[in-house]
């Protein structure tokens, strides 16, 4: 099944309650009327933190550019004794 | 580190090759060099062939490609060029009508991706039996080198954004250092047609849909030895419809 089909069903799912809360009044009905802006609100909010929290704990490597200067002498070592023109363009 | 040039050579020509490493390239004059030592270094008893798919550079890379087979062998490194700059995903096409593995690496050249790497994607694969391999940036062992704020800041949003619209099963949708079962990856080079990264979202995508196993390992991502890339407005909007494109179209 494509994905989008996947999607459209969660979303039809989500629309059958939010219908049946105000058909069988759970809930006071003025506030029913407000529920999808509030999830598309909490959706909002939920996709910022998960952003800010990525952005917290992006894994960085500063070391690695090191060895890969290290890596970069060696290969050029190397290179150059086995006759492979190794000058920077 | 002194290797003699017929024990390099003799070993493509006992063994089977079980693993290709495509390596596209333009302009990559120096970094491919640098590049192959690297894989031949890492991969020291592994039956791998190094396929070069070089379009059309005009800086000497194929030359440099030529040197590199006196030193290796030449039935470890293939070049298999282009006449001009045709594309990343009929790059990979191209490389793969010549490879003899069963399975297939692709790595970008330009160091961002290091060869070091090569054995835990290969050891992922025996232990998992996994379809494919991925290596992905964003998690704990993994990394990136030389991206400011704002590039990470993209990086993270474009990240969410593509995991809520799409349950990709992965945490690193636009990587490009994957290794592939070669059947695996012949199916998903026909059924994909984006290009630029798009392309590697199409590819994941597509293989989460078709049911394909895939594992990922982590790898540090050094950014541009020398410089760094850009991403501007243009690049924003062409992921976004890229995004909206893989949405309802796998």
């Amino acid at each position: 099944m494509k994905h989008i089909f996947k999607v459209t069903s969660v979303l039809a799912a989500i629309s059958a309650i939010w219908i049946g809360l105000l058909q069988t009044s759970l809930l006071p009905p003025n506030y029913t009327w407000l529920l999808p802006i509030y999830l598309v609100v909490a959706l909002g909010c939920y996709g910022l933190f998960m952003v800010g929290i990525g952005l917290m704990f992006f894994p960085t490597c500063p070391q690695e550019a090191v060895l890969l200067q290290q890596d970069i002498v060696e290969a050029k070592e190397f290179l150059s004794k086995n006759g492979v023109d190794v000058a920077s363009d | 580190m002194e290797e003699r040039k017929d024990e390099l050579q003799t070993k493509g020509k006992e063994k089977e090759v079980k693993y290709s490493i495509i390596v596209p390239t333009y302009n990559e004059r120096l970094n491919i060099a640098l590049i192959i030592y690297l894989i031949f270094k890492h991969l020291r008893d592994v039956e791998f062939e190094v396929i070069v798919v070089d379009d059309g550079s005009p800086d000497g890379t194929q030359d440099i490609v030529k040197q590199l087979q006196q030193v290796y062998g030449e039935d470890r490194i293939l070049l298999r060029a282009r006449p001009r700059k045709l594309g990343l995903g009929t790059a990979y096409a191209h490389g793969l009508k010549h490879a003899r593995g069963d399975f297939v690496v692709i790595m970008d050249a330009d160091l961002s991706h290091h060869p070091k790497y090569l054995p835990s994607f290969i050891r992922k694969q025996k232990e998992t039996g996994a379809n494919i391999v991925t290596g992905t940036r964003y998690v704990k062992n993994g990394g990136v080198h030389g991206w400011n704020l704002m590039r990470k800041l993209t990086s993270r949003g474009a990240n969410v954004l593509a995991q809520t619209l799409l349950w990709p099963g992965v945490s690193d949708l636009t990587g490009s250092f994957r290794l592939y079962e070669r059947s695996v990856l012949e199916d998903l080079v026909t059924s994909c047609v984006s290009k630029g990264y798009v392309f590697q979202m199409e590819m994941i995508v597509r293989a989460t849909r078709k049911g394909y196993r895939v594992e990922e390992v982590p790898i540090t991502f050094v950014d541009r030895v020398f410089g760094s890339s850009k991403l501007g407005g243009s690049e924003i909007v062409e992921y976004l419809k890229g995004l909206v494109y893989l949405l309802f179209t796998t």
